[in-house]
């Protein structure tokens, strides 16, 4: 069985012959650089899926090499949208900014006694590892680089929405520059998302707490109306 | 000058950064990689404190719990201390935002606090935080986050340094303290991206760097990153560590790929059966007594399987997902209608850097030690499920609190470039040098030596076979090195530099499982399988000086 890597070096995808029978991706990583190649570059952490540390694009699409099969002629590469350091190894700094950027913390702590149906509203949102694959995924960076991303709104969602949040406004203030009316609702990121996570859904469900705060969709004010999608011109008669 | 460096970013170096930061100190926190990679995220099963929740508890139950599981080797007031901050601590982690789980029915009049427990800022709603059953625990006492429970508080941590501005230095790996007249002065680094060696003054250090569960590669349910950095840089900075023969084995990991299923699948209900069906031992018992009954199963050519098939798909979905996904993946088993196969894998280091009771490091003033690295004395020869985040957020917050006071009791020092030069040069001698023998071969012999001589079940002559076989291994790492010669994103050097620290490691572990001539918790020896308090009721320290 062969796979090919993407070297920093060369810029080239290299072959690398791995041994018959079922392995992960970080296996045959760790498998590679113990007898093949020692300057193949990667991170390694827990390998069960909860590090976060090992994500890579298998074929174009993002996947946690220590949960991913490997199959002849896979193609592996970096993440995108992160400078990559060398080989699968990338600097994720840039991309932790965005949690900084996007204040996705309990601002204000107000007791709340919770229930079960309160652990479920916010049970998938914490499941994130921060493995940055929504990241790569989302096709804002390439026009957008400072866009606070799927991950960083999945957070602030998180918090948000946390019956112990007794700021919700402060969040809400926060992800209004490049936050939640950047997002083009693609759904790459849910696609992505080891964990199952839907940020699409978190970052929409945004959108309502913005509005509810008195924040309008400023992209909405330079569309055109009457057009046959919105069915009636708000400015009809003036 | 920083007044407190704080080596590792897990769960202990950022709760201790965090109380740093509140007792007035600057701060600066370094880990080998991210935050939010650190082994914290691996813990699953829960976080210990007598809530009463539940049922009846006690603190007094939990501390009795604590000392009756460590066997004798355990300081009783530090066990005080940890149970009686526990409902403390699980109140600040609910003031920051820790998705815990939770009871149906929320409050209700007989769950309400009680004024004295009020008094002692305990909160209300810590009385709705579900806990579950963990072995060796005489009340369901365990808070947690499904199995996500280490995850969760790692990140809301986190999320919670990134707000109070702590600042953080990534990728940079541990070389060595740098020790003055038996004082800190700061730590050496090798920075991994640009391949710098430097020098980080700072008035008192704590190390929060994990385990040494790696030294048992291929048989550990630990990250490949946990290889006793900071306990192997105390060693060689003059410190001592203690009570290394203690390794934790966790009765079920995935017999193919050691990846850990929490014990609260066998709290939650969980059966352990063997080839023919039977159950054989009860699963609620300490992880020392079920990871030996295992062990015999296995002498006696059984496998041994985890049954919650009679749980049922939408309670294992609810309490357990992240073990369901697990068991899919990597054994392609599926919980709800098939068994688990299962081995029991080195799991937790109760040993580690000898500390006293304000988590000073023994022959180090002014640095500090805490969670799995150090050996604070309160897991003693068997850890019990649930109370190693409560050390690390518990114990966590007395490390920064000490660190401060003892950074605010100095004055600021000049730069030490003693070590720092010493270090640049033998990383120069890394690339310079050639060798000849691969160590990746001999990480994988080593785990397997460990697993098999210095397992479960100890006797004298593979103890002695072990240590034959180690001594060749440790005389021939100067025949290996690196072959990669980057200068910089080296990974190949850092895999060389933690295997070093394994097998700086590796006799101390031995030896003094050569000198315990008993059994006690997960030290069981054939041949001595019973308690020895007369003679071994002690703590086995070791500095480097007396085991080279």
């Amino acid at each position: 069985m062969h796979i090919n890597i993407l070297r920093s070096q060369t810029n080239t995808h290299q072959a690398y012959t791995l041994p018959e029978g079922e392995s992960t991706l970080l296996s045959a990583l760790v498998h590679i650089k113990a007898t093949t190649d020692a300057t193949l570059t990667f991170t390694v952490g827990c390998r069960a899926s909860v590090c976060g540390t090992c994500s890579v694009r298998v074929n174009g699409r993002e996947e946690l090499a220590c949960a991913y099969k490997v199959k002849d002629g896979d193609m592996v590469e970096p993440l995108h949208y992160h400078p990559v350091l060398r080989d699968l190894k990338v600097d994720k700094n840039k991309a932790k900014e965005t949690l900084l950027n996007s204040t996705a913390w309990l601002q204000s702590f107000t007791q709340a006694a919770l229930t079960t149906k309160d652990e479920k509203h916010t049970e998938t949102q914490t499941d994130c590892i921060l493995c940055d694959s929504c990241y790569s995924a989302c096709p804002v960076y390439a026009v957008n680089p400072d866009f606070l991303g799927p991950f960083a709104l999945t957070r602030a969602y998180r918090y948000s929405t946390d019956k112990r949040e007794g700021d919700t406004k402060a969040i809400i203030d926060n992800i209004q520059n490049n936050g939640v009316w950047d997002c083009t609702l693609c759904g790459e990121c849910t696609a992505v998302c080891p964990k199952g996570i839907d940020p699409k859904m978190d970052i929409t469900m945004l959108r309502g707490m913005s509005i509810q705060e008195g924040y309008t969709d400023p992209t909405f004010a330079t569309q055109s109306f009457g057009t046959p999608d919105f069915g009636f011109d708000p400015n009809a008669g003036f | 000058m920083i007044d407190v460096l704080i080596i590792g970013a897990g769960g202990a170096g950022l709760t201790a950064a965090l109380s740093a930061q509140t007792a007035g100190a600057s701060v600066l926190v370094v880990g080998k990689a991210y935050p939010t990679n650190s082994q914290t995220s691996m813990a699953q099963g829960g976080m210990n404190a007598a809530l009463g929740n539940v049922g009846e508890d006690s603190v007094n139950a939990h501390i009795e719990d604590t000392i009756k599981s460590a066997h004798g080797l355990c300081d009783d007031g530090m066990i005080q201390k940890m149970c009686t901050d526990a409902p403390k601590t699980i109140a600040w982690l609910e003031s920051i935002g820790v998705p815990f789980s939770r009871l149906d029915g929320g409050l209700t009049s007989d769950n309400l606090l009680q004024s004295n427990e009020l008094s002692a800022g305990l909160t209300p709603n810590i009385k709705t935080i579900a806990q579950r059953q963990m072995g060796g625990a005489s009340a369901k006492r365990a808070c947690y986050a499904q199995d996500y429970t280490g995850l969760k508080i790692l990140h809301t941590l986190y999320d919670t340094c990134l707000k109070n501005n702590i600042d953080f230095l990534d990728e940079q790996y541990l070389l060595n303290l740098v020790v003055e007249n038996g004082t800190i002065k700061g730590a050496t680094f090798l920075d991994i991206r640009t391949g710098e060696v430097k020098h980080i003054n700072a008035k008192s250090v704590i190390i929060a760097t994990g385990g040494y569960g790696a030294i048992y590669h291929g048989y550990t349910t630990n990250a490949y990153g946990s290889s006793g950095d900071g306990v192997a840089a105390v060693l060689r900075a003059g410190g001592a560590v203690s009570d290394m023969e203690f390794v934790q084995f966790h009765p079920t990991a995935l017999k193919g790929s050691s990846i850990l299923i929490s014990e609260s699948a066998r709290g939650e209900g969980g059966y352990l059966v063997n080839t023919k069906g039977e159950r054989f031992v009860d699963e609620l018992k300490p992880r020392d007594v079920v990871a030996r009954a295992i062990f015999d199963q296995f002498q006696n050519g059984q496998e041994v399987f985890l049954d919650v098939r009679h749980l049922g798909e939408e309670k294992l979905m609810k309490l357990l997902p992240q073990e369901v996904e697990l068991c899919k993946l990597h054994e392609h088993v599926d919980p709800a209608t098939e068994l688990i196969p299962i081995k029991p894998v080195a799991h937790y280091s109760m040993g580690g850097i000898d500390v006293d009771s304000s988590l000073e490091v023994t022959g180090i003033k002014g640095c500090f030690a805490v969670g799995e690295c150090s050996n604070a004395k309160v897991h003693g020869a068997n850890r019990l499920g649930g109370n190693s985040l409560l050390e690390i957020t518990s114990f966590g917050k007395i490390a920064g609190e000490h660190a401060t006071q003892y950074a605010q009791s100095v004055p600021n020092h000049d730069e030490n470039k003693y070590q720092l030069l010493q270090d640049k040069r033998y990383i120069e001698h890394l690339y310079a040098k050639e060798h000849s023998i691969n160590f990746y071969e001999k990480k994988e012999e080593l785990g397997k030596l460990f697993y098999d001589k210095v397992g479960i079940v100890r006797d004298n002559v593979q103890l002695c076979e072990a240590m034959e076989t180690l001594n060749t291994i440790g005389a021939s790492h100067q025949h290996m090195g690196i072959s990669d010669k980057s200068p910089t994103n080296n990974t190949n050097l850092v895999d060389f530099l933690e295997f070093s620290n394994i097998l700086q490691l590796a006799p101390t572990i031995i030896s003094a499982a050569i000198t315990r001539d008993e059994s006690r918790g997960a030290h069981f020896k054939v041949g001595f399988e019973s308690l020895d308090d007369e003679k071994f009721k002690m703590h086995i320290l070791s500095r480097l000086d007396t085991d080279s």
